[in-house]
């Protein structure tokens, strides 16, 4: 019995350094990573930064149309992203649970939800680039669109999955209609959950590159034309990070790191969101 | 056990034996499983009904199907006849919620809304009901009296429902009930998640509605039963057993089953 014991005692000291040594690993990255970024990227931070745009080497620059361009391509994203994302998430967790359907529309959004994000990119090349003949941050809006949308799927269905049978059925018991049950008992009872996954889904939205290549493009002059070409921060991290200049590879490093703390950001709030829900 | 049993109540004479509800031929089925078989029943209007029987006997069940609750959830089923004032509520053409207006239901749990206790009231109001914001305020304030919780919420009718404690919100969501005038209201088992003094309040409460209200209700609790109800039924096994006023099912049932569960021999 004893010699049981003191062998157990000693596996599970084994095994809980390993578990410190991995989480120290992953931490450690993490930091490096974001030092880096300081590093490199704070002594780049200007005023220019924000109200210049982005200029041929020799010229003072910033990255103004960078940024509103990753506002706006993002922004379509999520006002093409959300309403479908939630909607579907809406109708797995409350009409499709028995549905042979819901199991299909799960499983592809589970697809989806891991596609790489290259393959997405030309897809909506091919449906909206190539038929029109040019770039636009429309296309930039939709790419991003299939690759948030999947997540707003999954965490609305898992939240509404949260939400007691018990609670739908005491609403339905006064003579809800179903569809006020879901708007003002479901929704309410999980809201800040479900924003959670739209703000996790923006940040995705933000970070990401590939998609934009081939529908945004990119653009070196400001716009607000969402038909056209457009600039945005990954893109141009992109292009400045590849430039034999000092100074663009300067202001690559200062994108890089409003953009990491951005989405850091959007990931705290998403965080501190669904602490709260829980604590309900 | 049973000389513990409080003294049963008599009917209420004035409106006995008025029917409001009246179940024949009743069969459930969950999927395959037939959960109810051939029950008979009737409520009878301002009286009080209990439902008692041991785990799994079906008195939940019969609950459910006197306001369609079940209707929420496919694979459920219930063939026969459930007339309330002479109309089966089990005819496909009945408007659902139309039913569930005049048919309440209190749940085990209580299930306060995520929003204000004024709104907890208000939202199902509202619902069948466009009232001018004084009147609004009035059907919240006589609901909330009506269920005893006035004193205890009427300087924060805007804090949150979720904000009171179980007895507080299970009596809130019986103002709520309440509130939208039904003609029965449902009661699930409805003190099983409280301690005694919300129990004694709960209990009270019922003793107030009954007479303007139908009542039924599922208990465990089989003093609760002799406490509350006028009448009562034993069910066993998905069948009813026994049906009488709560006195003679108590003191002389007729059945062996009902004297072994009264008795507390099994169950």
């Amino acid at each position: 019995m004893a010699n049981l014991y003191s062998g157990r005692k000693r596996r599970n000291l084994v095994w809980t350094g390993l578990a410190y040594g991995a989480t120290g690993l992953g931490l450690t990255m993490l930091v490096i990573i974001l030092a880096t970024l300081l590093w490199n990227g704070l002594g780049g931070l200007s005023l220019d930064v924000f109200t210049k745009n982005t200029a041929p080497p020799g010229v003072v620059g910033g990255l103004l149309n960078s940024i509103v361009g990753s506002l706006i391509t993002t922004g379509l994203g999520l006002a093409i992203g959300a309403p479908l994302g939630i909607l579907a998430g809406t109708y797995l967790a409350e009409y499709g649970r028995n549905d042979r359907l819901a199991t299909v529309v799960r499983f592809i959004n589970d697809i989806l939800l891991s596609a790489p994000s290259i393959v997405v990119g030309l897809f909506i090349y091919e449906l909206l680039v190539v038929p029109v003949g040019h770039f636009s941050a429309l296309a930039g809006g939709v790419a991003l669109a299939v690759l948030g949308a999947p997540i707003m799927v999954r965490t609305t269905e898992d939240m509404l999955n949260l939400v007691p049978n018990q609670l739908r059925e005491a609403a339905s018991a006064l003579g809800m209609p179903r569809s006020l049950v879901i708007q003002h008992i479901a929704y309410r009872a999980v809201r800040s959950g479900i924003i959670t996954g739209v703000l996790l889904a923006i940040a995705r939205m933000t970070g990401e590159t590939a998609p934009l290549i081939f529908t945004a493009l990119g653009n070196s002059l400001f716009t607000l034309d969402p038909t056209g070409p457009m600039s945005s921060l990954p893109l141009i991290i992109y292009e400045f990070a590849r430039s034999p200049y000092a100074e663009q590879q300067s202001l690559a490093w200062t994108g890089a790191l409003i953009l990491t703390f951005a989405v850091l950001a959007l990931s705290i709030a998403a965080r501190a969101l669904s602490a709260q829900t829980q604590q309900k | 056990m049973s000389d513990q049993v409080a003294a049963p109540r008599p009917a209420n004479a004035a409106s006995a034996n008025k029917d409001k509800v009246v179940v024949r031929g009743l069969n459930f089925y969950y999927g395959k499983t037939h959960a109810l078989k051939e029950v008979n029943l009737n409520l009878y209007e301002g009286q009080v009904t209990a439902f008692i029987g041991p785990s799994g006997c079906g008195k939940s069940t019969l609950l459910r199907v006197l306001n369609r609750m079940y209707d929420l959830y496919p694979g459920q089923r219930a063939e026969g006849e459930v007339l309330l004032d002479g109309e089966n509520v089990l005819s496909k053409d009945l408007d659902l919620n139309l039913l569930r207006s005049r048919v309440g239901m209190v749940f085990q749990k209580p299930t306060p809304f995520p929003m204000t206790i004024y709104d907890n009231i208000a939202f199902g109001v509202r619902l069948y009901e466009k009232l001018p914001k004084s009147e609004m305020d009035a059907r919240v304030e006589s609901s909330l009296k009506r269920s005893a919780l006035w004193n205890e919420v009427k300087d924060k009718l805007h804090a949150s429902g979720l904000s009171l404690s179980g007895g507080q919100q299970q009596r809130l969501c019986i103002a709520r009930t309440v509130a939208i005038a039904p003609e029965v209201i449902l009661f699930d088992e409805p003190c099983s998640a409280l301690d005694p003094i919300s129990t004694a309040k709960i209990e009270e409460l019922i003793d107030e509605l009954s007479g303007e209200y139908t009542i039924a209700i599922v208990t465990h609790n089989m003093q609760q039963a002799a406490r509350v109800s006028h009448y009562t039924a034993f069910m066993y096994l998905g069948e009813m057993v026994e049906f009488n006023e709560t006195n003679n099912v108590f003191t002389s049932p007729r059945d062996k089953r009902t004297q072994d569960y009264v008795t507390g021999r099994f169950g």
